[in-house]
């Protein structure tokens, strides 16, 4: 299985997407009212035809193959762009089957590299193809013999359908959702009208959470955390151990009753580009959308293991500062993690390996002074988590912002 | 921590800042004397509670200058700021992914440039203004050899 190969040639069609179905529906329109006249069909004609030899030709010019130690992959007509991607230097490699590709049976590898390398895309490949082209790139980018069957994967927790659903009904939008519907039956539709727009976001944002938790799995592998979900569009993603930025733990109010929490990790995907000074996408990513304490413990030892459990608690007078965060707030640091509770009406907990730590501050705002209180934040590359040990003794936090920076100094180091 | 002198911004940072408060004041006072001609109370009432807010503007901004220090140490660069809030950040050179030196059009017609350090963290707001152009071009190269020779993958 060597030399250049093609993508799959459903490829453009799937990868057009929505708008293939926008398209089919405007054409269907058109062309079933009566007063089409003949020219009009023809143009119609002629614009399938044109975009249908636009895709054609985007997937002629691509090929991929792999070459050496290097996968590399030929894109473009007039501008050729060659992309060479050294599987040395692969950090996971994930599977993303949307909806449409589904249907035709194909899959899209993504391939996360290191460094600044970005990702490198496949799409599409047929089912079969992608799992053993992965398997294929993975004992390559490990070194060993190509045909090395993938390792096996060993389960950690699965979540049910129902409690996914269940969770969804006891979130945010929902409660909103409520809200507007009893506005409508007191207020009356004028007012409510009003608030349409808010609604429809609504209702999509629950529609992409439900679509992106049902059937969640997280399985352990050689490489990191496997996680698995899906309702519409699946995808097979790997959370590449060493490259786990921050975790953090959320059990929002509406959940305490079942005892549901969910996990986020941040992970580094590409770093701050130099050419155009953009911030790159870093996504935090629900591990575990919704599960039992025990779960999200399960998947902590995995994550962070050994971590410590947080149990210095700030002066009794950083209640006036913080009257909802107070009881919540507490903090633990060692050689390798800070760990720091906190949150409102939420129970928050925040992990963050010292290695990863970028940069470290300590914020003491007109309150805190009078309060000689001081809060200390550890930044890292994920724009949403982030430690922040809160409400600290001003003198202590000084300590505290010494001996961290001299830890994650020696923790980078090893 | 070792007893090192904190380095303070250009003391011509006072000037830019006088500049940045009194200009937009200056320019929103003259507008609302235009007013005053439609209605002499409304537009001098209007342009005196400007000028008020554009001297207090001004007194914030210079109490804030001379709030600002930065400390080379060994490992990582230390940056306070702030009078109201206090911040101090600790950024160790191994995260640093790049710097880069700014001036805008008053900074630079004073002769001063503000030095800006760049981690892979969002949250990372460090920045020095009002730096000599020649000490900003100093510390700039002196950062970029520091990071370099510290770097730290992700």
């Amino acid at each position: 299985m060597s030399g250049w190969h093609r993508l799959h040639p459903l490829s453009p069609l799937v990868r057009a997407g929505r708008a293939v179905i926008a398209l089919a529906f405007i054409f269907a329109t058109t062309l079933r009212s009566s007063s089409t006249s003949g020219w009009d069909f023809a143009a119609h004609i002629g614009a399938i035809v044109v975009l249908a030899a636009l895709g054609f030709v985007s997937w002629l010019v691509t090929r991929w193959r792999i070459d050496g130690n290097d996968l590399r992959i030929e894109t473009g007509l007039l501008r050729r762009s060659s992309l060479r991607y050294p599987l040395s230097q692969i950090q996971a490699i994930d599977t993303v089957r949307p909806g449409l590709a589904r249907i035709f049976g194909l899959a899209e590898l993504r391939l996360r590299m290191g460094g600044t390398g970005g990702a490198a895309r496949l799409a599409y490949l047929k089912d079969a193809e992608a799992d053993k082209l992965r398997a294929r790139l993975l004992a390559l980018s490990q070194g060993a013999h190509e045909a090395t069957p993938e390792p096996r994967e060993h389960m950690l927790v699965r979540v049910p359908p129902g409690r996914v659903l269940a969770s969804l009904v006891l979130s945010m939008p929902t409660v909103v959702l409520a809200g507007y519907v009893v506005l409508f039956f007191t207020v009356g539709g004028a007012v409510a009208g009003g608030a349409f727009p808010i609604l429809l976001g609504d209702v999509a944002a629950l529609w992409r959470r439900f679509n992106r938790s049902y059937n969640a799995s997280v399985a352990e592998a050689p490489e990191g955390l496997r996680t698995r979900s899906g309702l519409v569009e699946t995808r097979a993603e790997t959370i590449p151990r060493g490259r786990v930025q921050a975790v953090q733990l959320v059990e929002p109010i509406l959940w305490r009753p079942f005892g549901w929490c969910r996990l986020d990790v941040d992970v580094a995907g590409r770093v701050h580009d130099r050419s155009d000074e953009r911030q790159t996408e870093r996504q935090l990513r629900p591990v575990l959308p919704v599960g039992t304490r025990r779960e999200a413990q399960q998947l902590l030892d995995v994550l962070v293991p050994g971590a410590p459990v947080p149990e210095r608690k700030p002066p009794r007078r950083a209640r006036w500062k913080s009257p909802l965060r107070y009881r919540r707030l507490a903090y633990v640091f060692d050689e390798t993690y800070a760990v720091a509770t906190s949150g409102r009406l939420a129970r928050v907990a925040a992990w963050v390996p010292l290695t990863k730590v970028q940069s470290l501050r300590r914020v003491e705002g007109p309150v805190q002074r009078r309060l000689a209180l001081a809060t200390l934040h550890l930044d890292t590359a994920g724009k949403n988590v982030g430690a922040a040990f809160r409400d600290l003794d001003g003198a202590e936090s000084r300590e505290d912002l010494d001996r961290l920076t001299e830890l994650a100094r020696a923790a980078r180091r090893t | 921590m070792e007893r090192e002198e904190w380095k303070r911004p250009s003391p011509r940072l006072r000037r830019v800042r006088h500049v940045e408060a009194l200009v937009p004041t200056a320019v929103a006072a003259l507008v609302a004397l235009v007013l005053a001609f439609a209605n002499a109370y409304v537009g001098i009432g209007a342009a005196l509670v400007v000028l008020a807010a554009g001297f207090v503007l001004d007194t914030l901004l210079q109490r804030r200058v001379s709030a600002w220090g930065y400390l080379e140490r060994e490992d990582d660069l230390l940056i306070q700021r702030g009078v109201m809030v206090r911040r101090l950040s600790v950024v160790p050179y191994g995260r640093m992914q790049f710097v880069d030196v700014t001036a805008g059009p008053i900074e630079r017609s004073f002769g001063l440039a503000t030095v800006r350090l760049h981690t892979a963290a969002a949250a990372t707001d460090a920045r020095i203004p009002g730096l000599e152009a020649a000490e900003a071009a100093r510390l700039r190269d002196q950062l970029a050899a520091l990071g370099e020779s510290r770097a730290a993958g992700l």
